[in-house]
Parts: structure tokens; C-alpha cells; sequence
């Protein structure tokens, strides 16, 4: 965490920083437009500024959202919540080495506030976990550096959207931005042609489902989407293991 | 403009924040080692794209529970645009901008 001194003294903290800061604007840019989308979908600025300061992951957020709005059952919006965090379940995996030397409390804070990019620029300057005392407290230093950017660009520019949100009339339809931040996270998981199809046929069912009750056509979309690739998978005799290094 | 606070909707935030942390921490919450089934794995490839895309298709192609019936609307060419660009760029933050200079000028100027 931040807040130890120990941890920002050290060259690492810095190196973080220095690194992730390039990416801070896109990353201000994303957590404005969530802000913006939160209050305009008719979320109120205390609902808004909890769910900024507790959820802190923007694409499950955008996907609660609309959700809320239609007054969809909790254990749908958590579904759906966890099914778009499912790549951060992958990620600790990975991460699981370079982390399980500290205490539970500490590596749980570390991997709530290691976000994909910070993820990503971690595992890239550090391709193997630590070796030793020094190494453990510098890679925990850079870590820490890489997502303290991250978190206050996040927060500082999300709070921000909160607060200009009301000046903003409802019709420019700006919350829209919102939609078009997961249309890139969508293409940015569709890696393999059957991940296309999957993104595609739980659209068609999204869509087709719509009135059944409860939202449940997000349920019925995953799982639809889900249970026809398995079948594809088989029938184009794919390698799972090597469908996972795509 | 902004809605009233609900418990409700608090309590599924708190919630919200719940998923975030177990799923930022999945595999290193418990200190014995442990993996998933090897379905669940598999699932792993297709649902996080699908669990979204299911989120917002009907965002883009529904108003009001029903589907559009009319090409005008600036939804669609704005989706279209930000896919394009992110296959050609990358990156949430242009994607985005691409797309809202599809968005705006339709539906603020021709009222799609």
C-alpha cells in the first residue's frame, strides 16, 4: 500500500510511477466518462461516488450500471459483475507466486488495487517472482508505485464526472461514452475467433431474450454463448491449453 | 436530473466491491494451493466477452425493450466506428473519442 512509508522510499516506488503515468490520461479520460455515465443513468451522486471509491473496476461498473437502472436482481448484477472481472480470477493466478510471501491482509490489498494495466506492466518488468528479501520488498515497491497512479487518476477523475455531470444537459447523451469504453473492452477479449462468436451470439441472445424477467437474458447470453463454443471447441478438435496462450 | 439513494442499490454496490476483491484475489485469498475444474477453466475464454457483450447490445440496438426499427440512430454508427478503431489502434480512450465523434454530431445535430 501506499501508505507505508518503508514502500515509498524505495527507487521501485518511483519506477512505478514513472512508468504507469504515460497511461494515467486514458485512464483519467475512462474514469471521467464513468463518473459522467454513473450520474446520468440516474444514479444518485452518493450512490455514484460509493460505487467509485468501492467497486474501483470501470467495465464491471458500466455493466452494473444500465442493470441498476432496470431494476435487475441483485445476484444478476453480481453475476454479471463477476463474469466481466473473470480475467482478473486468470491474472491471480499469475500472481499468486510473487505475492504469497506476505500476509493475507496485505497481498488481498495489493490485488484489489492491481488493476489490468498495473498488472500488466508489473508481469512485464518482473517475469519472474522474487528471489530473496530485497527482491520482494523492491518488485512490492514498483507494484505499488504502478497502481498508486492508477488509482488516483481513476478516483480523482471519476469523482470529477461526478460533480460535472449535473451541468451537463441529459440529452448530449454523453453517458453513451460509457457503452463505447466496453465496446473496446469487449474487442480487447475477443482474442480468438471463437471468443468473436461468443461475443457475437450472447448479443443476438442478449437481444432476443430481452423480456424475460429479472434481466435474466445476461444469465441466458453468457451461458448460451458459453455452452455453443464448448461444443465448437469439440467439434474443431481446439487445444484448450493452446486456445490459452492466445 | 440524478436519481434519490437507495439501500438497495448501496447494498449491491458493497456487493460490487466484494466481486472486485475476490476476483482480483482469487488464487491468492486461500494459502493452500488450488486450481480450477477443468470446465471452469474452459468457460474462462468465452464468458468474460460474452458477459459483456450481453450487457450491451441491447444498449446500443433497444429502446425502451424494443428492438430499433430504424437506421437512424446514432448508436449504431458510433459502436461501429469505436470497433473500428480500436481494431485499428487500440486503446479504450480513443475508441471512445472515435466514437463520440460519430455520436454527437448525429444525435445532437440530426436528432437520431
Amino acid at each position: 500500500m501506499f501508505f507505508s512509508a518503508a514502500i515509498r522510499r524505495r527507487p521501485e516506488f518511483r519506477a512505478g510511477i514513472r512508468d504507469m503515468s504515460s497511461a494515467a490520461l486514458g485512464i483519467g479520460a475512462w474514469g471521467l466518462m464513468t463518473g459522467v455515465a454513473m450520474v446520468k443513468s440516474n444514479m444518485s451522486v452518493l450512490e455514484s461516488v460509493a460505487m467509485t471509491l468501492l467497486v474501483y473496476a470501470g467495465s464491471s461498473q458500466l455493466a452494473a450500471i444500465p442493470l441498476l437502472f432496470a431494476g435487475a436482481p441483485a445476484w444478476v448484477i453480481l453475476a454479471t459483475g463477476f463474469c466481466v472481472n473473470l480475467r482478473f480470477v486468470v491474472f491471480s493466478l499469475h500472481l499468486r507466486p510473487y505475492l504469497m510471501h506476505m500476509p493475507r491482509w496485505r497481498r488481498m490489498t495489493h490485488g484489489y488495487l492491481t488493476a489490468d494495466l498495473s498488472y500488466a506492466l508489473f508481469t512485464r518488468r518482473y517475469a519472474s517472482p522474487p528471489v530473496g528479501a530485497d527482491e520482494q520488498k523492491a518488485q512490492e515497491a514498483y507494484l505499488t508505485g504502478n497502481y498508486f497512479v492508477t488509482w488516483c487518476s481513476w478516483m480523482g477523475m471519476s469523482l470529477l464526472g461526478i460533480a460535472l455531470a449535473n451541468f451537463i444537459p441529459q440529452n448530449w447523451g454523453l453517458g453513451f461514452a460509457g457503452v463505447l469504453s466496453l465496446v473496446a473492452i469487449v474487442c480487447s477479449m475477443a482474442t480468438t475467433p471463437l471468443r468473436v462468436l461468443a461475443a457475437l451470439i450472447a448479443s443476438v441472445t442478449a437481444v432476443a431474450a430481452y423480456a424475460l424477467p429479472l434481466k435474466l437474458n445476461i444469465v441466458v447470453a453468457i451461458g448460451a454463448a458459453v455452452l455453443l463454443c464448448f461444443w465448437l471447441e469439440k467439434q474443431f478438435g481446439l487445444d484448450p491449453d493452446a486456445e490459452d496462450n492466445k | 436530473m440524478s436519481g434519490t439513494t437507495d439501500f438497495w442499490t448501496l447494498a449491491v454496490i458493497a456487493g460490487l466491491a466484494c466481486v472486485t476483491v475476490l476476483t482480483r484475489c482469487f488464487f491468492f485469498i486461500l494459502d493452500r494451493p488450488w486450481g480450477l475444474p477443468e470446465w471452469a477453466h474452459r468457460a474462462l475464454h468465452y464468458a468474460p466477452a460474452a458477459a459483456l457483450a450481453g450487457v450491451i447490445a441491447p444498449e446500443i440496438v433497444m429502446t425502451q425493450g424494443h428492438l430499433i426499427t430504424t437506421l437512424h440512430d446514432a448508436r449504431l454508427y458510433a459502436a461501429v466506428v469505436g470497433a473500428a478503431y480500436y481494431y485499428w489502434r487500440r486503446g479504450v480512450l480513443g475508441t471512445m473519442l472515435a466514437g463520440m465523434a460519430v455520436y454527437l454530431p448525429l444525435h445532437l445535430g440530426l436528432g437520431w
